[in-house]
């Protein structure tokens, strides 16, 4: 996917993830390629992306940096959100009981994932440099 | 509030037997833990029926999804609920996804939430 290119690196830290969504709201907007439904959807992905990095690099008390690389050309969006936060496996991640069932409630967390898929049109979870590189897709409408 | 966007502002009114919580801005995994503090807060202070106004909620995310659940766990821990407004799009299509929409009562408006019983 060729196109115009911004790349972050922000601080492993929450005060950061308003203004990643900020940035790639506003490439997602660029060419007026998407409706303001996927942009919506494409903040929410990358926000949960995000959140992912940096609680990854909490847990190792890394100083490292997260780098978000955004790439828009015809066709859509591509965003890649890479953290050195040793890595994961998503799909090690426990299945949640279905919300008719009142332990459903015990779950506090884990939606991040589930919510990541429903919401793009691709996504690719992928071992990186000492941490996970998540590849997020977003196709214009015809 | 970063690149002029609310970041995220709470009040707290009494509706007859009903404690409103409104929330405006946006609840993600840098403004939560207030979110989180505050209904818990809530709690502690005696209040059993909470209604979370999220009708000018700009964005939630799967931790601030976290914190309404843990707050409605906490609240049926003491015979309390709580139950939500929202009329955004963008918001209840998180709920919808989660399939949360079935575990909240979600109501169109805040004086729909506190004439329910």
């Amino acid at each position: 996917m060729a196109g115009d290119v911004v790349a972050l690196e922000i601080p492993a830290e929450a005060e950061f993830v308003a203004l990643v969504r900020l940035v790639v709201a506003a490439m997602a907007r660029s060419d007026g390629g998407l409706s303001a439904e996927q942009i919506a959807d494409l903040e929410l992905a990358v926000s949960e992306a995000c959140t992912n990095a940096i609680e990854a690099h909490d847990a190792l008390s890394s100083s490292e940096r997260v780098v978000v690389r955004c790439r828009r050309d015809l066709t859509g969006i591509e965003v890649c959100v890479e953290d050195r936060g040793g890595g994961f496996d998503p799909s090690s991640l426990p299945n949640h009981p279905p919300v008719t069932d009142p332990t459903r409630l015990k779950f506090e967390r884990g939606l991040g994932i589930p919510l990541i898929r429903a919401l793009v049109d691709e996504v690719e979870f992928k071992a990186a440099d000492q941490g996970t590189a998540v590849r997020l897709v977003v196709r214009n409408n015809d | 509030m970063v690149g002029g966007r609310m970041d995220l502002v709470l009040d707290v009114n009494q509706h007859g037997a009903h404690c409103v919580l409104g929330v405006r801005g946006e609840i993600d995994v840098s403004t939560a833990p207030r979110f989180r503090e505050c209904l818990i807060g809530l709690v502690n202070d005696g209040h059993r029926q909470v209604v979370a106004d999220l009708s000018e909620v700009d964005f939630l995310d799967s931790v601030g999804l976290g914190v309404l659940v843990g707050g409605l766990k906490r609240l049926r821990s003491h015979e309390g609920n709580l139950s939500l407004v929202c009329t955004q799009g963008r918001i209840l299509k998180v709920f919808e996804i989660t399939g949360l929409d079935t575990v909240f009562t979600v109501h169109a408006s805040v004086a729909e939430a506190v004439a329910e019983t």
